[in-house]
């Protein structure tokens, strides 16, 4: 057990008599808040406005042992212009990627959005702390200005929350300037009160951003789970006076879902947060539903697949 | 630019209100022989239809149809067959659901949103349920061969009006009573919907009679010596006055009247959830709820905490026109009931609470009342005791589990409670020492027609819904 040597309890232990004094999640009460929510009827202007907001808010991701430079820098000049007969529509916030194509992002887009790399042994994130520290830093020297990792959530369900914080804690001080977005993997960790726990031991240890998933793992964000992690945002926000953003990826698909999110992160911490610096969705397929319903709703008609791009 | 909900107003088009609407007996549509009055949509002060009057001559007619209908028909139908009706009103509610909750909306004041996903399915659940026991009574514990009362004179107040309908028609049918009902003065509507409902299924004339009128048609119809079973929801005041008419008559009674429930947090209570819980136990139809979880009693130590919670997520409650699909608290039913509210706001503010209420633009039209807390009440106070029947929450806090319980029994009422901790022991041990009909834990305001609901004390007595429910409707003696 030499995490448990590495990572001893004495040394964490505000951390975890903190963790253990969090109130807890009502399950059945926080599924009816987000489904309360989920009927919010967003019409007209303000579906425009949501509609923009949530293009602008979307990280580009693709995520497969497939992809390719060509893939990459074709997704990546969609990110920049994801409807090239509306030179209106806003660029995406970020593209997301595996680090080893980060070059081939940052060569499309250069310094007008952000590009993000998975790193960390993802999606698992069973690697040695080294291992994950070089992943982290190379991404970062290829350009990445974000990095996505993932916690070791076999730590987590241990209860070794210290061997948990302390690779945030390097894989943050590892990303230098570049933002962090800590993955909990929510579909694993199972229950609210672990997210609850989760968010707060990342946003404790240095996360700029706090996310759901990884898109690997089913299920991946739902309104429940990005309720609580919103929650603990916000209540970290009253202490600390620091506001860490939310990131809620995988099966969001259309523009109603997306919207949803939206009114969730407007009811639960407020407009401040209405922003892509601290509110995004991970994402491949939502982006063209979210053109579609952005070319409805200006022509007054439905296109169809054929007139959004699929890079 | 900050995130704006576009007005997203329900359409009123599916619903054809007549101008002029007489009273349903015997399965027709009659005039009635007292004076009209005007219903009006409690949001906009409009009127929104005339509606008759019934007197003693409507209620005698309802009364006798209601027992013909009883010894003819209703009383000797096999329970398999009344089932049928009764599934086939459940459907019809369900079909006509937009229109009932539309409807709902226009005359109570209600938000879309809670006729629409709260009052129409529930009361369609409720003819549901009731429609399986019609055939199995036998296997419900009043006997081998439990016997209806006759003919069921029912009172229903203006909070749930389609729904506290349901409540009372719903058993009395599927147990082989018929029915004279008198919806509240205002809000007439959807009895009147209803009413159609019973002609759409083809009800026996005479099973299910409306008569629309003021409180002198009430008492007529309690006063009424064919009438065997009363069945009544709504103020205490009228509660005792109906039982001091029917002293000494073989009359049945029940009765579901007021209460001022205590919602209890302990301090490893899911704050969250419970913020939301206190929020849906009060503000929920505001506040027109006879189980509203009107006393807030906070553990000290999560006190100053909670309120602040509370505070900020009242910010976020949409006050506005009812049929606004994003509209959280609607308008306030009548001028009347506003004015009770105000009054009794006034004099929690009088002697010495603090108040605070969220900005909110009140419409310049119609009856509104923002959403209000109370801090620093103590159970001296008025607003601590009496039933105010609108958005107004009392906030007072408790040291230990026996005190939260001396004060949450520390009233003439007993209707509803509810206690919010993570443990579960808590839970069993709370809920065996509160004085309440309904004890919600970790929720609050969650109905089901499987469920027995009714009170203590001045809250009244029998149950409705559930096993236990069937029981107000039947006897286990022969019937003479």
């Amino acid at each position: 057990m030499s995490s448990l040597e590495v990572h001893p309890a004495e040394s964490h232990k505000g951390l975890l008599s903190f963790l253990a004094g969090l109130p807890g999640v009502d399950q059945v009460g926080a599924e009816a808040r987000a489904a309360a929510l989920g009927t919010r009827s967003i019409k007209k202007e303000s579906k425009i406005w949501a509609i923009d907001m949530a293009i602008s808010m979307v990280d580009l991701t693709t995520l497969e042992g497939a992809d390719t430079a060509g893939k990459v820098k074709a997704m990546s000049s969609k990110a920049l212009h994801p409807d090239p007969a509306d030179p209106s529509t806003p660029s995406v916030a970020a593209v997301c990627v595996y680090g080893d194509l980060v070059y081939a992002a940052r060569e499309v887009v250069g310094d007008r959005i952000h590009v993000a790399a998975v790193a960390t042994a993802f999606p698992s994130g069973r690697a040695s702390l080294g291992v994950k520290l070089a992943d982290t830093k190379e991404a970062v020297a290829a350009g990445a200005d974000e990095i996505d990792m993932v916690i070791d959530r076999g730590a987590f369900l241990t209860g070794n929350f210290g061997k948990v914080f302390d690779e945030i804690v390097a894989v943050k001080q590892a990303c230098g300037t570049a933002h962090l977005k800590v993955i909990l993997e929510t579909g694993e960790l199972k229950t609210l009160d672990n997210v609850r726990k989760a968010s707060w031991l990342a946003m404790k240890a240095g996360a700029d951003f706090i996310k759901t998933s990884t898109g690997k793992v089913t299920p991946a964000a739902t309104l429940p789970v990005t309720l609580v992690m919103l929650e603990a945002v916000r209540d970290y926000y009253q202490e600390t006076n620091t506001r860490i953003g939310v990131k809620a990826a995988g099966g969001i698909k259309t523009s109603k879902d997306a919207i949803k999110y939206l009114v969730l992160v407007n009811e639960t911490v407020g407009d401040a947060w209405l922003t892509p610096d601290l509110f995004r969705f991970g994402a491949s397929t939502l982006l063209n539903d979210l053109l579609l319903q952005r070319q409805k709703m200006i022509t007054g008609h439905y296109s169809g697949p054929d007139y959004v791009t699929i890079d | 630019m900050s995130f704006q909900y576009a007005p997203a107003p329900e359409s009123t088009a599916i619903v054809n209100i007549k101008s002029s609407n007489g009273l349903f007996i015997n399965g027709e549509f009659t005039p009635g022989h007292g004076t009209p009055f005007k219903t009006i949509n409690p949001a906009t002060e409009e009127v929104l239809a005339e509606i008759a009057q019934a007197n003693q001559e409507d209620v005698d007619a309802a009364v006798r149809a209601a027992r013909r209908a009883y010894d003819k028909t209703w009383s000797k139908m096999p329970g398999r067959d009344r089932g049928k009706y009764l599934f086939r009103i459940a459907r019809l509610i369900q079909e006509r659901a937009r229109e009932f909750a539309v409807l709902e909306t226009m005359d109570n004041g209600k938000p879309i949103r809670e006729s629409r996903d709260v009052d129409v399915p529930i009361a369609a659940a409720h003819f549901f349920y009731h429609a399986g026991w019609a055939d199995k009574l036998e296997f419900a514990g009043y006997g081998t061969n439990p016997q209806p009362l006759g003919v069921a004179a029912q009172i229903i107040p203006w909070n749930f009006p389609l729904l506290m309908l349901a409540w009372k028609i719903a058993p009395a049918l599927a147990t082989g009573n018929t029915v004279v009902l008198k919806p509240a003065e205002t809000t007439p509507l959807t009895a009147l919907l209803f009413a159609e409902i019973c002609q759409q299924a083809d009800l026996p004339p005479g099973v299910v009679n409306i008569l629309t009128g003021d409180g002198d048609t009430g008492r007529m119809l309690v006063e009424h010596p064919d009438v065997n079973k009363i069945a009544f929801t709504g103020s205490t005041a009228v509660g005792q006055a109906i039982q001091r008419q029917i002293a000494g008559s073989s009359k049945r009674l029940t009765l579901e009247l007021g209460g001022k429930a205590a919602n209890i947090v302990f301090d490893d209570a899911p704050i969250d959830q419970a913020v939301e819980g206190i929020v849906n136990g009060i503000y929920f139809n505001q506040g027109h709820v006879c189980c509203a979880g009107s006393r807030l009693l906070l553990q000290e130590s999560i006190a100053e905490k909670t309120i602040e919670s509370l505070k900020r997520r009242l910010q976020t409650l949409r006050l506005g026109d009812p049929l606004d699909k994003n509209t959280d608290i609607g308008a306030i039913n009548s001028r009347e009931q506003l004015n009770r509210i105000i009054d009794l706001t006034k004099s929690g503010e009088d002697e010495g609470a603090q108040r605070w209420s969220p900005d909110c633009v009140i419409p310049e039209k119609g009856f509104w009342f923002a959403p209000t807390v109370f801090t620093n009440v103590t159970q001296a106070h008025r607003i601590a005791r009496e039933e105010i029947f609108g958005p107004v929450l009392s906030v007072l806090t408790f040291r230990t589990p026996d005190e939260a319980i001396e004060k949450a029994n520390n009233t003439p009422y007993g209707l509803s409670a509810g206690i919010w901790t993570e443990k579960g022991s808590r839970i069993l041990a709370m809920a065996n020492k509160v004085r309440a009909g309904v004890v919600w834990a970790n929720t609050f305001n969650r109905f089901d027609p499987a469920s027995p609901f009714g009170g203590y004390k001045e809250s009244g007595f029998g149950r409705e819904g559930g096993i236990q429910g069937l029981g107000a409707y039947l006897t286990s003696e022969e019937s003479s």
